[in-house]
C-alpha cells in the first residue's frame, strides 16, 4: 500500500476559503424575500399598532424550504429503546423529528427545517418599507426635508474599513516610510562615524536597505466616505380619519393600522416631515398622535368637515407653494347624504392643493351591501392624484397601504 | 496542533496502514487534510467536496451547521472521507492525538469499503473531484452567461433539486436502452409456444404498444423530463444532468450508511486494540469509542446497528453457540471469511434483512413506533410476534427505502403531454405539503401538466398540478 499523503494545516488557506460566502448570502436574500412575501399576513397577523420597535416577532419562512417527495406521519420508524421499550409507550411528537433519524447522508424527511426566524419589528418596518416613497415629491421654495443620499469621497483616513483600504496610497506611504527610514540610518550612521570607523557604517546602511521592510500599520490609508446630506422639499402629511358612531371597533382598528403603518413609513423613512392629525364626526379638529390613536368618539358624519379643516390647515399654515401636502383618509363612507355635494367639492379643492390626496374606504366584509359608499360620489372627481382603495379585511391593509405609495405607481 | 506534531501523526498512520494489511483491508491511496473547525464546517455543507457548484442550499446548511455548532447543540464528526481515488479525509487539527488515530484507522475501514462495496462501481472514483469540478464550472458558465444569468440557473436547480433522489436505486442493474424495452415488450407480447395449443383455450393477444413513451414505467424522472422534454435549452438539459450524476454519486451511500458506518467502526476498534496504545491513549480510547458506537434511546444510531451486526457476523462464524449449530448448521466460513464477503455483496436492506437477528433485536430493544393523535407511540416491541414487523419497518426505512418510489408511467396522458406518474403505495401516504410544492416543481421542469396517482388515507387520489395550481382528486 502507498504511503498517504499529510496536508498540513495552512491558516492563510483557511481563511481564504470561506467558499460558502456566495451561497450564504443567497440564502439571507431568500430569507429577506419570504418575509417581504409575508409581510401583508404579518401585519393581518400581529396587532403592531403602538408596540415597541425591539419586539420580536415571529415570521414564518417559506421561499427557502427544500421541498422533496418524502412520506408523511402514518409512515412508521424503528427505534431503539433503553431496555424495556413496551408498547402503548410514548416516546415523541410528531410535526418535528422523531425517534428513528440517524444523521442520514440526506435528508429524507420534512423535519427540522427553519420555519420560522424572528425579526425585530424595526427590522420588519425597514424591510417593508423598502420600495415604497412618497410620491411626486417636488422641489418648493423653502427646503427642510434632509434625506441621506449615497456619498461622495472625501479625503483619507488612518482607519477605516477594509474594503476602503486605498492600496495605491498604502504602498506609497509604504515607501516614504521606508525612504525616510534609510535616510535616518544613514544620519546616524553619519554620527557613528565619528566614533566606528568609516567602513563599518557603510556596511549598516546597505544591510538597511536590503533588509525586509514589510507595511506597518500607520501605512495604511482609507478611503472616506463622507455622507451628503440633500435638502428635499418640505412635506406634510395629513392623516384625516373618521370617529363617527358608525366607524365600529373593527372598522377603527382597520384605520388606525393603516394610518400607524403611514406613521411608521413617514418616521422611518423622512426626518422632518410633518404629520398633522384631524380626527372628524360632524365637526373636524386636530389632535395630537395620542388621541389619534387611542380615542374614540360618536356622533353622525360630515365627511366635509374633515376636508374643510385640512383645507384650513393647509391654507394657514402649509401653503401648497412652499410645502408638498400628502392627505390620507380612512372613513366607513356612512356620509349623511346631504353632505355628499359638500363633501365631494371639498374634496375636489383638496386634490388641487395635494400632491397626493388618498381615501380608504373601510368596509368590513359584508357591510358594503346595507352601507351607503362614498365611493360612488367620488367616482365623479376626476383629478389624477386622487386615489381611492377598499379596505375589506386586514389582508388589505398592506397591499392598499402599498397601492398608495408604491415607487412604480409614479411611472403610470 | 499542540501536543503533537505532523511528523507524530505520520508515524501512527504508518503503524496503522501495517495493520490494515495485516488485516487483509483493500484501501485506494489515502490523503488526509488538516482543518480547522470552520474549514469542516465548509466541507461538511458541501458534502466533503473541495469544489463544488454554488447554490443557496449549502449556505443554509451551512448557517445551520453552524448555528448548531455555535449553540454546542451538535459537535463536528471527527472526520469526513469522501469516496474518491485516492480518498480524500478530513482531519480536525482540534482534535486530541488519540482521536486522530481512531478517526484515520476509522477512515481506512470507510476507505476499503468505498473500494470494495459493489454499490460503489458505479462512481467511478477515480473521477471524482473531477467531476465535481467540471460541474461546478458548468453552472458558474452558465450563471455568467448574460443570456441565461443565476436567477434562471436557479429555477431549474431548485426544481432539479428536488427531484433528485427520484432515480433509479439499484444502480448495479443496467437500465436498458429504449430499444431494447422496445424488444422486450415485442418479445412478450409474441403468443408463447404451446404444443397443447389445440386442446387450450387460446390466449388473448395484446399488442405491444409501441409509440408509448415510456415503455416501461421510469423511474429517472430528472432524465427522463431531459430526454423527453423538447423545450429545454441545453443548458437546462446539462444541469439536469448534472444534478443526476451528483444524486447518483450520493445513492451509494445513503444505500450502505449503516454496514458503511458499522465497518468503520468495526475496524478502528480491531486496528487500534491491536495497536497496543499505552494506558493513558487506551482509556481514551474506550471513551471516545463508546462516545461514537453507543446506543441512543429513543433514536437508532447507524453506527452502534451497523457494529453489532457486523459483530455478530463475525461471532457467529467463529464462535456459534450450540443453539446457533443447532438451527443453521455449522459454520462453512470464518468470520473474517463471512465479513469480507459480506461487505462486498450486500446494502442495507439485504444487510438487515439476512443478518439482523432476533435474538439481537431483542438485545438491543428495537421497538416500531406511529403517530396516534399528536404523539409518536411504541406499538410492537422485539417480541416473538413483534420481530418480524418491526424488522420489515426498519427496511422500509433505511438507505433509498426512504424515499417514495415514484415512476413515469406516460408522457402523452390524454394525448396533451400531460405527465402520468404514479406512487407505488407501500402503506405510506405522501406528505401533502412536500408533494404539492414537490410536484410543483416537476411541472416547471416538464412545462405541461404533471399528474400523480397515489393513494391517501385508503383511497386512490390522483394528484394534478398545471397552470392553474395544485389539486387533488379521488379515484373510484
Amino acid at each position: 500500500m502507498v504511503d498517504s499523503i499529510f496536508r498540513e494545516y495552512r491558516p492563510s488557506d483557511a481563511e481564504r476559503s470561506d467558499r460558502s460566502a456566495g451561497d450564504r448570502l443567497r440564502h439571507r436574500q431568500k430569507v429577506r424575500e419570504s418575509i417581504r412575501e409575508n409581510i401583508a399576513d404579518i401585519i393581518a397577523e400581529e396587532s403592531i399598532i403602538g408596540k415597541d420597535k425591539d419586539r420580536v416577532i415571529k415570521v414564518p419562512l417559506r421561499g427557502v424550504k427544500e421541498y422533496r417527495f418524502v412520506y408523511g406521519d402514518n409512515a412508521a420508524g424503528v427505534s431503539q429503546g433503553d431496555g424495556d421499550a413496551r408498547p402503548g409507550q410514548v416516546v415523541g411528537k410528531t410535526g418535528r423529528e422523531g425517534p428513528g433519524k440517524g444523521d442520514d447522508v440526506a435528508g429524507d424527511r420534512p423535519g427540522v427545517d427553519y420555519y420560522e426566524t424572528d425579526v425585530t419589528l424595526e427590522e420588519l418596518v425597514e424591510i417593508m418599507f423598502e420600495d415604497l416613497e412618497l410620491p411626486n415629491l417636488e422641489r418648493k421654495a423653502l427646503r427642510e426635508i434632509e434625506s441621506d443620499r449615497l456619498a461622495k469621497r472625501k479625503g483619507y483616513r488612518h482607519v477605516g474599513i477594509r474594503v476602503r483600504l486605498d492600496k495605491r496610497r498604502t504602498a506609497r506611504q509604504r515607501v516614504m516610510r521606508k525612504l525616510a527610514s534609510i535616510r535616518s540610518e544613514h544620519s546616524r550612521a553619519a554620527q557613528a562615524e565619528r566614533v566606528i570607523a568609516a567602513e563599518e557604517a557603510g556596511e549598516v546602511a546597505e544591510e538597511a536597505s536590503e533588509r525586509r521592510f514589510p507595511f506597518h500599520h500607520d501605512d495604511l490609508r482609507y478611503r472616506h466616505i463622507e455622507v451628503d446630506t440633500r435638502e428635499e422639499s418640505n412635506a406634510v402629511v395629513l392623516c384625516i380619519m373618521d370617529t363617527s358612531g358608525s366607524m365600529d371597533t373593527m372598522k377603527k382598528y382597520l384605520a388606525r393600522s393603516f394610518f400607524f403603518l403611514l406613521y411608521q413609513f413617514i418616521s422611518t423613512r423622512y426626518r422632518s416631515v410633518e404629520i398633522v392629525f384631524i380626527a372628524h364626526h360632524t365637526e373636524a379638529r386636530e389632535v395630537s398622535e395620542e388621541e389619534f390613536f387611542h380615542k374614540g368618539e360618536s356622533g353622525g358624519t360630515f365627511i366635509s368637515s374633515g376636508y374643510h379643516k385640512a383645507l384650513e390647515i393647509i391654507a394657514a399654515r402649509y401653503h401648497p407653494s412652499l410645502w408638498n401636502v400628502y392627505a390620507f383618509h380612512c372613513s366607513d363612507g356612512d356620509n349623511f347624504d346631504s353632505d355628499n355635494p359638500a363633501a365631494l367639492r371639498a374634496a375636489q379643492e383638496l386634490s388641487e392643493v395635494c400632491n397626493l390626496f388618498g381615501y380608504g374606504e373601510i368596509k368590513p366584509l359584508g357591510s358594503r351591501y346595507y352601507e351607503s359608499s362614498m365611493l360612488n360620489v367620488f367616482r365623479r372627481l376626476e383629478a389624477p392624484n386622487f386615489h381611492t382603495v377598499l379596505i375589506e379585511r386586514k389582508e388589505d391593509i398592506w397591499p392598499s397601504f402599498k397601492a398608495f405609495l408604491a415607487k412604480d405607481r409614479i411611472k403610470e | 496542533m499542540s501536543s503533537y506534531e505532523l511528523s507524530d501523526l505520520i508515524e501512527w498512520d504508518t503503524r496503522i496502514r501495517a495493520k490494515v494489511e495485516e488485516f487483509g483491508l483493500d484501501c485506494f491511496a489515502q490523503e488526509f487534510e488538516i482543518c480547522d473547525h470552520t474549514g469542516m464546517l465548509g466541507y461538511m455543507a458541501y458534502n466533503g467536496m473541495p469544489s463544488h457548484y454554488p447554490h443557496w442550499s449549502y449556505g443554509k446548511s451551512y448557517e445551520k451547521l453552524k448555528t448548531l455548532y455555535d449553540h454546542g447543540m451538535s459537535g463536528l464528526p471527527y472526520e469526513m472521507v469522501i469516496n474518491s481515488s485516492p480518498s480524500i479525509a478530513y482531519l480536525m487539527r482540534d482534535n486530541t492525538l488519540l482521536l486522530q488515530i481512531l478517526t484515520m484507522a476509522h477512515v481506512y475501514g470507510h476507505n476499503d469499503f468505498f473500494k470494495n462495496n459493489f454499490t460503489y462501481r458505479s462512481t467511478r472514483a477515480e473521477l471524482t473531484l473531477e467531476t465535481f469540478k467540471a460541474h461546478a464550472l458548468r453552472v458558474r458558465h452558465y450563471t455568467e452567461d448574460p443570456s441565461i444569468g443565476a436567477d434562471q440557473v436557479e429555477r431549474v436547480l431548485d426544481a432539479a433539486h428536488g427531484l433528485s433522489w427520484q432515480c433509479r436505486r439499484n444502480l448495479a442493474i443496467r437500465k436498458l436502452t429504449r430499444d431494447e424495452q422496445l424488444e422486450r415488450a415485442l418479445e412478450q407480447a409474441q403468443p408463447r409456444f404451446d404444443p397443447y395449443k389445440k386442446i387450450h383455450r387460446p390466449v388473448e393477444f395484446h399488442e405491444a404498444d409501441v409509440h408509448k413513451l415510456p415503455i416501461e414505467p421510469d423511474e429517472d424522472l430528472l432524465l427522463f423530463i431531459r430526454d423527453y422534454n423538447p423545450f429545454l435549452s441545453p443548458w437546462e438539459k446539462d444541469l439536469l444532468t448534472i444534478v443526476d450524476e451528483e444524486a447518483k454519486y450520493f445513492i451509494p451511500m445513503m444505500e450502505t450508511k449503516i454496514m458503511n458506518e458499522g465497518w468503520a467502526s468495526y475496524w478502528h476498534k480491531r486496528i487500534v486494540e491491536s495497536l497496543a496504545l499505552e494506558q493513558g491513549l487506551h482509556l481514551e480510547f474506550i471513551v471516545r469509542h463508546n462516545q461514537v458506537v453507543r446506543p441512543i434511546p429513543g433514536q437508532l444510531n447507524p453506527y452502534h446497528l451497523g457494529l453489532r451486526i457486523w459483530e455478530d457476523i463475525f461471532r457467529r462464524h467463529n464462535d456459534p453457540t450450540p443453539e446457533e449449530i443447532k438451527r443453521d448448521g455449522a459454520p462453512t466460513k470464518t468470520g473474517d471469511q463471512k465479513i469480507f464477503e459480506v461487505r462486498e455483496v450486500e446494502r442495507d436492506t439485504s444487510f438487515i434483512r439476512r443478518y439482523l437477528t432476533d435474538d439481537l433485536m431483542r438485545e438491543m430493544d428495537l421497538f416500531q413506533y406511529q403517530a396516534r393523535g399528536g404523539d409518536l407511540v411504541v406499538d410492537k416491541v422485539a417480541d416473538e410476534e413483534g420481530w418480524r414487523e418491526i424488522k420489515e419497518t426498519l427496511i422500509k426505512g433505511v438507505g433509498t427505502a426512504s424515499i417514495p418510489v415514484i415512476k413515469v408511467e406516460d408522457a402523452d396522458f390524454g394525448h396533451n403531454h400531460t405527465l402520468y406518474l404514479k406512487h407505488y403505495h407501500d402503506g405510506r401516504d405522501l406528505h401533502l405539503e412536500y408533494a404539492e410544492k414537490t410536484l410543483g416543481y416537476l411541472q416547471r421542469l416538464w412545462g405541461r401538466e404533471c399528474v400523480i396517482e397515489t393513494v391517501l388515507q385508503g383511497k386512490r387520489s390522483q394528484l394534478c398540478y398545471n397552470e392553474r395550481g395544485f389539486s387533488i382528486r379521488a379515484l373510484k
